[in-house]
This record gives C-alpha cells, sequence and structure tokens, in this order.
C-alpha cells in the first residue's frame, strides 16, 4: 500500500506509524526562539544559557486531531501557537548516534505546542500548557516519502495571512543530533513523537480565529481557537 | 484487594498474595491461572498500565525547606514519561555522578475520567494506591524548565509498586506513614499528614484543566532525607499498608555504558 504512492498522509493508526500516545518537545532549539531572550538567559533564575536540550511533555489529554476547536480558558485573551516539526519513531531508540538517528525515524508530523502564554522558562506551570486539546497534531507523513528534516519550511498561518516563517535548518541541534542527545538517557518507543522545536517570538491566537501551519510534503495542521464552552 | 503484574514462564500474569490471610508473612504470589509462585521467581512489573505520570515536587514542607524553596501558592507540578517506569525488584542505573537521590512517594491511581471534580468528590475518582521510588541526579538540574527531563525522567527511574492496592482498603490515605531504608538503614521517613497539597485538593486542582483518566497516576511528593545512594545499594521504600518496595542500584557498566 505504501510503495510508490510518493508523499500523502497516513493515518494515526496505522503500524509503524501508529502513535504510542507519548509527545516529547525541544524548547528554544530554533535559533530565534533563544536568540529572543538575548542576554536573559546569563541573569536569574537561568544564569546560563541551556545546556542539554530542554524538553516538555504534552500528556494525552492534549492530544488532539486536525480541526479540534482549541478552546481560549476563561481570563485569557490569547493563546501562543509553537510551529514545529516533530519525528515519529519507528523502532526502540536509545543512545543512538547522530549518524544513524534516523533510521529510527518512520514519518513525520506537524506539531503545535499551545500554551497561555507564560514569560519565564524556569518552572513551567502545567495549568498553562497541558490542558485538553492544548497539542493539535497533524497527521503522519512516511518518512521515504516527506524533505529531509534538515531544511523543512515551517509556515503558520492566522486566518489567511502568513505570520511566521521558520527553517529546520536553523534548528540549535538538528534531528539527528536531538534524537542522540534526548536517547541518551531516555529511550523512545515506536511511535512516541519527538517535536523539534518552534521559532520564536510564537504567533498568538484570539478566539474566532484559526491557525493553520504548512509544510511542504507534510499533511497541513489546522486549529480553531473559541472561547471558553 | 492487593494486586501484582509480574511475568512468568513466557507471559505476563496478574497476581495476588498467594495466602497472605492466613499467615502475613507468607510472599508467594497466586498467578491468575491458579499457579502459586515464589516472589523471587517472578519479574514484576509496574502493577497498573499507567497513563499520564504527574508529579509533584516539594510537596512535604520539610522538603521543600531542605531544598531551600519557598512556600508555593500553587502546586509544582511536571510530567514524566513511560519509559522511566520500572516495577519491583528492578535495577536501576546510576551514571557516573555525584549525586542521586531515591524518593519515596505516595502514588494515587486514578480510577474514573475527572474532569472539574470538586475535592468532596475526589476520592470517588480514585481506584486505589501503590509506592512509588521516583530517582532524582541532581547533577544534571539546570534553570531551564525544572525539573529538566534529564534529571527527573530518565529511563527505569520510577519505580512502582510492588502491588497496587485498592482504595476501599486504604482506610485513611491522609495517615500513612513513608520510609526508605538504603542496605537496611532507615534514612527517610514521613507522613502523608504533612502533605502539603493534599489528594482532594490534587484531584481538583489538576481536573480544573486537564481531564485525568484511569490510570493516570499522580506521585504525589516526597518528605525530607533523600541522601546520595551508589552502585549496588539497595533501597527499600514502605508505605504503611501498601508493602515495601524494594530497587537496586547499578553502575553504568552493567548498560553498557
Amino acid at each position: 500500500m505504501l510503495a510508490g504512492t510518493g508523499s500523502f498522509s497516513i493515518p494515526f493508526d496505522v503500524p509503524p506509524y501508529r502513535l504510542s500516545g507519548t509527545v516529547y518537545g525541544a524548547l528554544l532549539n530554533h535559533r530565534s526562539a533563544l536568540a529572543a531572550l538575548a542576554d536573559t538567559v546569563n541573569q536569574p533564575p537561568y544564569n546560563a544559557p541551556p545546556h542539554a536540550p530542554v524538553l516538555f511533555i504534552k500528556p494525552r489529554n492534549t492530544l488532539a486531531p486536525s480541526g479540534r476547536i482549541v478552546r481560549i480558558p476563561a481570563g485569557t485573551a490569547e493563546l501562543e501557537v509553537g510551529s514545529s516539526v516533530g519525528l515519529v519513531l519507528g523502532r526502540t531508540a536509545c543512545k543512538i548516534s547522530e549518524a544513524r538517528a534516523m533510521d529510527y525515524v518512520a514519518g513525520y508530523l506537524i506539531v503545535a505546542d499551545v500554551s497561555v502564554p507564560q514569560s519565564s522558562y524556569h518552572r513551567p506551570n502545567i495549568r498553562l500548557n497541558a490542558r485538553d486539546g492544548f497539542c493539535p497534531l497533524g497527521a503522519v507523513t512516511a518518512r521515504a516519502s516527506s524533505a529531509s528534516p534538515e531544511s523543512m519550511t515551517i509556515r503558520t498561518y492566522i486566518d489567511d495571512g502568513l505570520v511566521q516563517t521558520a527553517s529546520t535548518a536553523d534548528l540549535i541541534r538538528p534531528a539527528g543530533r536531538l534524537l542522540a542527545d534526548v536517547t541518551d538517557f531516555m529511550t523512545l518507543k515506536p511511535g512516541d513523537v519527538l517535536s523539534l522545536g518552534a521559532a520564536g517570538p510564537a504567533p498568538r491566537a484570539r478566539s474566532g480565529q484559526t491557525i493553520t501551519i504548512a509544510v511542504d510534503g507534510l499533511a497541513s495542521l489546522r486549529i480553531p481557537f473559541e472561547g471558553a464552552a | 484487594m492487593m494486586r501484582a503484574r509480574v511475568a512468568y514462564a513466557g507471559a505476563i500474569h496478574d497476581a495476588s498474595p498467594a495466602d497472605r490471610d492466613a499467615n502475613p508473612a507468607d510472599e508467594r504470589l497466586r498467578l491468575a491461572d491458579g499457579r502459586i509462585v515464589a516472589a523471587e521467581e517472578v519479574v514484576w512489573l509496574p502493577p497498573f498500565d499507567a497513563g499520564t505520570v504527574i508529579a509533584l515536587g516539594l510537596n512535604y514542607a520539610d522538603h521543600a525547606k531542605e531544598l531551600a524553596l519557598k512556600h508555593q501558592e500553587e502546586p509544582l507540578v511536571f510530567l514524566k514519561g513511560p519509559g522511566t517506569l520500572l516495577g519491583h525488584r528492578g535495577v536501576t542505573r546510576r551514571p557516573g555522578v555525584k549525586f542521586m537521590h531515591y524518593e519515596c512517594e505516595l502514588a494515587v491511581i486514578m480510577g474514573r475520567p475527572a474532569k472539574e471534580v470538586p475535592r468532596s468528590r475526589a476520592f470517588e475518582h480514585v481506584a486505589g494506591y501503590c509506592i512509588a521510588n521516583d530517582y532524582a541526579i541532581r547533577d544534571y538540574l539546570e534553570n531551564w524548565y525544572r525539573p529538566n527531563l534529564r534529571v527527573k525522567n530518565r529511563d527505569g527511574c520510577t519505580v512502582l509498586g510492588p502491588w497496587f492496592i485498592d482504595a476501599a482498603d486504604v482506610a485513611n490515605p491522609a495517615d500513612l506513614g513513608l520510609r526508605t531504608f538504603v542496605n537496611g538503614k532507615l534514612t527517610q521517613s514521613g507522613n502523608t499528614r504533612d502533605l502539603i497539597f493534599d489528594i482532594p485538593y490534587l484531584v481538583e486542582y489538576l481536573s480544573s484543566f486537564m481531564t485525568l483518566s484511569p490510570g493516570d497516576v499522580i506521585l504525589t511528593g516526597t518528605p525530607e532525607g533523600v541522601i546520595n545512594i551508589a552502585p549496588g545499594d539497595v533501597v527499600a521504600c514502605e508505605i504503611d499498608g501498601l508493602g515495601r518496595l524494594v530497587n537496586t542500584i547499578a553502575a553504568d557498566a552493567e548498560f553498557g555504558r
């Protein structure tokens, strides 16, 4: 079924592209995101730039397909959306080398890291970023049929207006390096997702707006925002 | 009721104490298929299928003081992935670091979906309890997204078990003694009555913004008394009525590093 069909999206639940429900992501891994902090990185509470990858977890209650409405909590005007490409693991990856890292990747998908805006990266408050539906995921595209993760362009639109263009070429740790560093201390399993990192500053969406994230060769991700139900 | 999940003779089994009612010292297990086996004959797995793993930082006043943290108005909550989980009698890797410590914690396992649950109804959503030992490696602490995953989300560093204990069998989860022994010596002691944010508060708080599902588990934090441990150490965490969770520390070499 997969052979010779070129670029197309595979439903979530077809092995080996079936998602496990475990979603990890890197923050501050896009040069623009770290640059936005300027010299803050050397001041309290951080005191130094990040050494290891800065990682987050999106729990299962946050996972949502394209098109699902994201609810903006009462008292909040707008939500931040980090647009990123995610790797879908195809094999168990433990302490893998950068050179062989992509052998462990089955496919790609677009990941949106939605959060109530928060200025601090010190101790994340999961009340702001682990709310129901706060991790919309695009459909998975097989690795064989898509572009290299070293040079994907991620375009983010609010309604019909382009608001951000970012390239995975500007990642501090490219996909292979990130996989090597992450799997040095935590094993990733087939179907796990590792998001590579969004550019900064993150676009913000208000009630009634729709964010669309597009990457050539990947299924796009559409996220409508509405106020509290 | 006490339930375990174990691997034995080529399959994974549900298991219960063989005859503990008659003899509390009897550590044999009865598998669901009727076989009676010794505790050391099986591989103990985490006693339930864990969903989202939610952990509390600094939820005992004494431990917060130990780590010189000011009182928080809101719980310090972080998340953990499934690769961290390990069963009773397992082996946890200690890389070549200066300070790795255990954390004995009461784990609260959800049994029904929970969304916007008031504290008065929180226990209706709790299925049961187990012991957790949630290791941390202080060397890797950075001030970015604390506690960063390299400290707190390592393979095999969150031990659960030995038993899943039904909520109905725990008369008062707000008065349970916790103890950790390293090589038989008592190093940590506390009581769940000293939780800063208690179980009903945590269920109400968490379910106010995230839907909790059956199998989601809340690790409620650890009291003071965490000390550095070394390869070869045997770490045993006890909680009143929940049993004794044993783990052995191994060096990098055992893991091919």
